[in-house]
């Protein structure tokens, strides 16, 4: 069966002619793959010995204890090279090896995507060229030395905003003139059809995974799932498993410097849908149509679009979109790295961020500054699953000069 | 058939530029309404759309230069999608026709996506033209040529719009496989920059499209004409009337003038010469 292309009136293919031919060859390469019980069992084979799955649902006590509920984090931050990005990395670039190309390509944010291309490329002997933002290649500098020492090319990206919105264009730019001999990696559940789809069902191991591992130890189902949503690929993940089940799923955006200030990445929360990187979904852009520049502390949320299918989800009520800020990013970062010994990505600290709204007034320290946002309350019984979708190794520079720390 | 980005370098030098590619013997001319975000094309459109929007230049804008020569020249539109999904479908098509527009090419648009909008121009009397392309399968090209209902646009090269050394071969392939399946005029863009690749073109398509050359030509025009007038400034400023906001207003305004000749003189040069060309081409098809 050919994955789903539209969701509601959002997806779609709308691309240059020149791809549509390898957007067919890759739907119909994957709907193959996936009743294909021999690919299901490699990609099984790296996901487990390679990328390190499971990954662990961790009972994060003390924060559990600030915000008045059992609070559970699904470590995606332990997967090999630092995040969930290796999950569709894998399968893709298996898929790209079964349809013979030997050149693959990849936009990056955050630098995470980038790293897991390279390092499967690296893995399967393929040729590897990522397209960065300028920007992004200032702040996430660790990442682009990663991606250069596993044999990729990475390349800077001027144009535009030079963040991820221009990674992706400038990718799209290389698969229109290199399409038949090359792969396009998209990180996330964005783009044309199939990648949702594909990108979604290659993630969706993370809700699998945590569903059966809450089940297992506390005999019911979580009452909300949590995610931050950039592209939208890590909710996506860890949401699809729970679509059908009575558990609340709430996505966090990047609200940036504020709703107001105009500087943010909150597609969801304040956009309307358009059409950006060959897909139809919520956008930022002005009234003629032009793509605003997003803004996000974190470089994996700083982008103006979002998957379709959350536009579809979000229009359908099915889930809740909430936003955090920058300064409530950096807090929640703190907060987790204080309280848990864990320094979250600061795409991930978004996630966090919300369930710290519902941190005790009574309590002290910093974690209990007041928030931007609207107050949250769980109950005493509460369960909530947060997907801790990458780890903040790449992040401490940036998170140091923003607060003052010594180096 | 020129392509200029609408707006750019200005509104004059652009109108200049329209007006020039008229004189030049350009059947259409393609004015493309300036995207945030155009993936189809290389960095010579790229950097004029970017500039356009610095300027400020909107749809309307474009529309208004449409407008100016309506009558003289059929105007063909690019817009992409979103530029025209944000306008409105239908209220995009009235207005383009209104102004003189004939055709709309949509490059993000595949044919299959395109339903809803064909529909809607075709009631407003636009012509949406398909893109076939070298990768383009029998089964897309049977979709292209059912679609098309005044010409299609044949993409020369595998890859974004920009100057090429060489085409690559790809083109003969592409339209001896529409030939097969429609009578519908075949008109090539992509790459095509110079007189000698736009013959090479014309021996196969019905037409060729000349858009980053000719908009690289004005650009390095344009920027000359400034360092002259700045020049100029610097040598003799104790001879000017010092009334400043008068004399201030009267140097902008020489500045526009300069820039828009020059931008002419140079879009005039590359078309006279493409023209040529394709001239003793079709000359040599009938003999």
């Amino acid at each position: 069966m050919i994955p789903d292309s539209r969701f509601g009136p959002y997806g779609g293919r709308y691309v240059p002619e020149t791809l549509i031919p390898a957007l067919d060859e890759l739907s119909a390469a994957y709907a193959q793959a996936r009743d294909d019980r021999s690919f299901q069992a490699e990609l099984d084979g790296l996901l487990a010995d390679y990328a390190g799955r499971p990954t662990p649902v961790f009972h994060a006590r003390r924060l559990s204890e600030l915000v008045g509920a059992t609070v559970l984090l699904k470590r995606e931050d332990l997967c090999h090279t630092g995040a969930h990005k290796i999950n569709n990395v894998l399968g893709q670039v298996l898929l790209a090896v079964r349809m013979g190309k030997r050149r693959v390509i990849a936009e990056t944010g955050a630098g995470q995507h980038g790293v897991a291309t390279a390092t499967a490329c690296a893995l399967f002997g393929l040729e590897c060229v990522v397209y960065m933002g300028a920007e992004d290649v200032v702040r996430q500098e660790l990442n682009v030395v990663r991606m250069r020492l596993l044999g990729a090319t990475v390349n800077t990206v001027e144009s535009g905003t030079r963040t991820l919105k221009d990674a992706m264009n400038e990718a799209l730019r290389d698969w229109v003139t290199n399409v038949r001999s090359t792969h396009y990696v998209i990180g996330s559940v964005a783009g044309p059809a199939p990648y949702p789809a594909m990108v979604r069902d290659f993630q969706a191991v993370i809700g699998r995974e945590a569903r059966e591992q809450v089940l297992g130890r506390y005999g019911r189902l979580p009452d909300e799932v949590i995610a931050c949503v950039g592209g939208g690929s890590n909710a996506l993940g860890i949401f699809h498993a729970f679509l059908d089940d009575d558990v609340r799923l709430t996505g966090v955006e990047a609200a940036g410097e504020g709703l107001e200030s105009g500087r943010h990445g909150a597609s969801l929360t304040l956009g309307r849908p358009g059409i950006l990187h060959g897909s139809r979904s919520y956008v930022l852009q002005d009234e003629w149509g032009q793509i605003a520049a997003a803004h996000s502390v974190s470089a994996g949320l700083d982008y103006p679009g979002v998957g379709p299918e959350h536009a579809a989800l979000k229009d359908s009520g099915r889930v809740t979109y909430e936003a955090a800020s920058d300064d409530e990013a950096l807090r929640a970062f703190v907060s987790l790295a204080e309280l848990e010994g864990l320094l979250p990505a600061l795409e991930s600290a978004h996630a966090i961020a919300y369930v710290l709204r519902a941190a005790r007034p009574e309590s002290s320290g910093r974690a209990t500054q007041p928030t931007a946002g609207a107050a949250v309350r769980f109950s005493a019984g509460d369960l909530l699953l947060v997907n801790l979708s990458g780890r903040g190794d790449k992040d401490v520079h940036v998170v140091a000069d923003l607060l003052g720390v010594d180096r | 058939m020129p392509y200029i980005t609408g707006g750019f370098p200005d509104m004059d030098t652009c109108a200049a530029v329209i007006e020039a590619a008229i004189g030049a013997g350009a059947d259409v001319v393609e004015l493309g309404v300036p995207f945030s975000d155009p993936v189809a094309d290389g960095p010579v459109v790229q950097a004029s759309s970017h500039a356009a929007l610095q300027a400020g230049v909107t749809p309307d804008d474009v529309l208004a230069l449409a407008a100016r020569f309506a009558g003289r020249v059929p105007f063909v539109l690019l817009a992409y999608a979103n530029t025209v999904a944000a306008y409105g479908l239908e209220r995009f098509a009235r207005r383009a026709v209104a102004s003189g527009v004939e055709g709309l090419v949509v490059p993000d648009l595949p044919v299959d996506e395109a339903g809803g909008l064909a529909a809607v121009a075709a009631g407003a009397g636009l012509s949406l033209v398909p893109m076939a392309t070298p990768t383009s399968t029998d089964a897309r090209l049977d979709m292209v040529a059912a679609a098309a209902t005044s010409f299609i646009y044949c993409v020369a090269v595998t890859g974004v719009t920009g100057a090429r050394a060489h085409l690559g071969g790809e083109l003969p392939g592409l339209v001896a496989r529409l030939r097969r399946r429609t009578a519908t005029p075949l008109v090539a863009g992509f790459g095509i920059s110079t007189p000698g690749q736009a013959a090479e073109v014309a021996a196969v398509a019905d037409g060729v499209i000349i858009g980053s050359a000719l908009i690289a030509r004005v650009a390095e025009a344009v920027a000359g004409a400034a360092t002259a007038t700045a020049v100029a400034e610097e040598r003799a400023p104790a001879g000017r009337v010092a009334t400043a906001a008068g004399s201030a207003r009267a140097d902008a305004a020489d500045g526009v003038a300069e820039r828009a000749r020059a931008g002419a003189r140079a879009a005039a040069e590359l078309l006279g010469g493409i023209d040529a060309a394709l001239r003793q081409t079709a000359e040599g098809a009938t003999t």
